[in-house]
């Protein structure tokens, strides 16, 4: 009898930048997606050992178990600002924040403001899944519309809460930002269209373009209340209408180039 | 170095640049802002980092981020503004990283005004932020005084891993006097073993303040504790003016200090025998010193610009062993040496015996006599 054998091929492992550890997010929550994103670039780009990530407060506080890089960990808010104080000193390294909704846009919306208005040549990731996930699921200030929350219990009234904040588009009109795109996480080819952002986000800060941003739309199943699966669903039939995709500013060498 | 005509600001600012600062991160407040200008125009022709934050909230996490790469950095401002960053210092020092910062004081609480006070003595001698730490405290009295204090606070912040803050109030910044500066150091580009500036050819390192684990935390807080232990033993710094046959001893730190410094000289002038005691550490306080002091001497007098907040320092080191008595002078009122002689003057002629009540009571029933 002849019999064949094949090679076996390694074709997915885990990237170096991303550490082999036990993660602590919630099952099906998409925080690991966009870890594993950013720590590919890392690894594609050659940039794992010149890196100081910027960890925030929320879900996110550890991300920096989960790479295999230098962190620092910010107060509530502060990663832009400590990240400016990284980067400014370590001009040549890659620095990049890690923060959520609540950081960013909440208690963080100075700090942000700035450093992009500054065009502080650093990426920020920004994961937005529209709640506070680390305190039990309070409204954010990107939380929709009738969205029911531990402190929106009735849904989000806009007569008294607000309205959802866009941060890409406002963020864009700041002319010190070179990359500003909003992507998902919800779906495979969105996922892989993430990672490309990502990349040219990275590609910005070394080509030092000034201040680059990828807000990744993301779940929170636990909080929202849902299965993992109706969680991704809620990202596109809830979340993109309120959070459109898109580039909102990518500057023309960034256009250029391809990844 | 020759003498020089210096505002205290620029002073401070142009002995850290000396000192080998890398970066300054600051935001515009009197009666401070002069040295984030000078800061402004002398660290980018060194090539070296200024940025004018948002607030002080982001300049204190700038200072943080650039203190965890193992820079020499700095941040400067005033009361209300360091009341802002008290949120960075309490994670900076959770983080056990050397950072220097001044605090020119002005007259409070809340917006206050721009003239010169010592209401933050508790604030940045407690620590002033969340959580068990202690900030080395340093509390000059003159410009020179602010330059040299200012180059020992690098120092001392690198030695222990910790903050120093230069405690001076709204004259010292604002008043010009000769002072030397220091010879210009090199920037020390060597880079301390706990710094996070890029993992090349090491384990990744994290510098963070949290510690999740209750047991690890009170690890953590032990370990500062310890640190500071050595620094109360090793640190203590006061200068002392007539003290030998005092009967008498001013206690007075800063601005206060000197003045009280005229008192007691007019005082001798007048057969009062009369010393001075002016702690340069606030924190740690020279507490043993003022112990000794008293078992000879017949009475205290603490004088300060605000309501007493070392006084009860002061109280707590003598330990009832001498009577104290307090003036104080607020909310950006500087007091006159006539003021303090005519107390110096009062405990001399019946020097108080009691050391039951409080200083601050009395005090306060003599100063009412203003309403």
């Amino acid at each position: 009898m002849e019999s064949t054998i094949i090679e076996p091929e390694i074709i997915y492992e885990r990237p170096e930048a991303l550490a082999d550890t036990v993660t602590h997010y919630c099952p099906g929550c998409t925080h690991g997606t966009a870890h594993r994103l950013v720590a590919e670039v890392l690894d594609e780009m050659g940039l794992q050992e010149k890196t100081v990530g910027v960890a925030s407060v929320g879900c996110s506080v550890f991300s920096y178990n989960y790479f295999e890089c230098d962190f620092v960990e910010a107060p509530h808010g502060r990663a832009p600002a400590m990240a400016t104080g990284v980067k400014r000193v370590l001009p040549d390294h890659t620095v990049f924040t890690y923060q959520g909704d609540g950081d960013l846009v909440s208690i963080g919306m100075g700090e942000i403001m700035h450093a992009a208005a500054r065009g502080e040549n650093f990426t920020v990731v920004f994961v937005n899944n529209a709640i506070y996930g680390m305190t039990g699921g309070q409204m954010a200030p990107t939380s929709l519309p009738g969205m029911v929350t531990t402190s929106s219990p009735l849904g989000r009234d806009v007569e008294t809460t607000g309205f959802p904040i866009r941060m890409s588009e406002i963020i864009a009109n700041l002319d010190g930002a070179s990359y500003v795109v909003r992507r998902s996480l919800h779906d495979a080819a969105n996922v892989r269209k993430s990672k490309k952002a990502l990349r040219l986000a990275f590609e910005a800060q070394e080509r030092g373009l000034g201040f680059s941003m990828v807000e990744l739309l993301s779940n929170c199943p636990t909080n929202w209340s849902m299965t993992a699966k109706d969680s991704l669903t809620f990202i596109k039939e809830k979340m993109i209408p309120v959070y459109p995709l898109g580039d909102f500013k990518v500057i023309p060498t960034l256009a250029e180039l391809r990844v | 170095m020759a003498k020089e005509l210096l505002k205290g600001n620029v002073a401070i600012a142009e002995a850290a640049v000396r000192a080998g600062v890398e970066a300054y991160f600051g935001y515009p407040i009197t009666p401070q802002t002069e040295l984030l200008e000078h800061m402004a125009k002398r660290m980018p022709e060194l090539d070296r980092v200024f940025v004018q934050a948002e607030s002080e909230v982001a300049a204190i996490n700038m200072v943080y981020g650039a203190a965890c790469t193992g820079a020499r950095v700095m941040t400067t401002s005033s009361s209300p503004g360091v009341s802002l960053m008290m949120e960075g210092i309490s994670y900076i020092a959770g983080t056990e990283i050397p950072m220097v910062m001044v605090d020119v004081m002005r007259g409070g609480p809340g917006l206050g005004n721009i003239a010169p006070s010592q209401g933050d003595y508790n604030q940045m001698v407690r620590g002033g932020g969340h959580g068990d730490y202690f900030p080395i405290v340093l509390a000059p009295a003159s410009v020179q005084e602010a330059i040299d204090l200012t180059v020992l606070a690098f120092e001392l912040a690198e030695k222990y891993r910790t903050i120093a803050v230069v405690l001076a109030d709204g004259s010292i910044g604002q008043m010009m006097e000769p002072a030397e500066l220091p010879e210009m150091q090199e920037v020390d580009r060597q880079t301390p073993d706990w710094a996070t500036n890029g993992a090349k050819g090491r384990e990744k390192r994290l510098l963070s303040s949290i510690y999740l684990q209750p047991e690890d935390e009170e690890k953590t807080n032990l370990r500062m504790l310890k640190r500071w232990m050595e620094i109360e033993a090793n640190e203590v710094r006061f200068n002392e003016y007539f003290v030998d046959d005092a009967e008498f001893l001013v206690i007075g730190f800063g601005t206060a200090g000197r003045v009280a410094y005229s008192a007691v000289r007019a005082a001798r002038a007048e057969g009062i025998k009369v010393g001075l005691l002016r702690p340069i550490t606030l924190n740690p306080l020279p507490s043993e010193r003022m112990a000794d002091l008293a078992e000879k001497a017949k009475a205290f007098l603490v004088v300060e610009m605000n309501t007493g907040q070392m006084l009860d320092d002061v109280r707590l080191a003598v330990s009832g062993k001498a009577p104290i008595e307090f003036y104080g002078r607020l909310g950006g009122v500087v007091p006159f040496p006539d003021e303090i002689l005519e107390q110096i003057r009062i405990m001399a002629q019946q020097p108080p015996t009691d050391t039951n009540g409080h200083a601050r009571q009395r005090w306060f029933e003599r100063m009412a006599v203003l309403d």
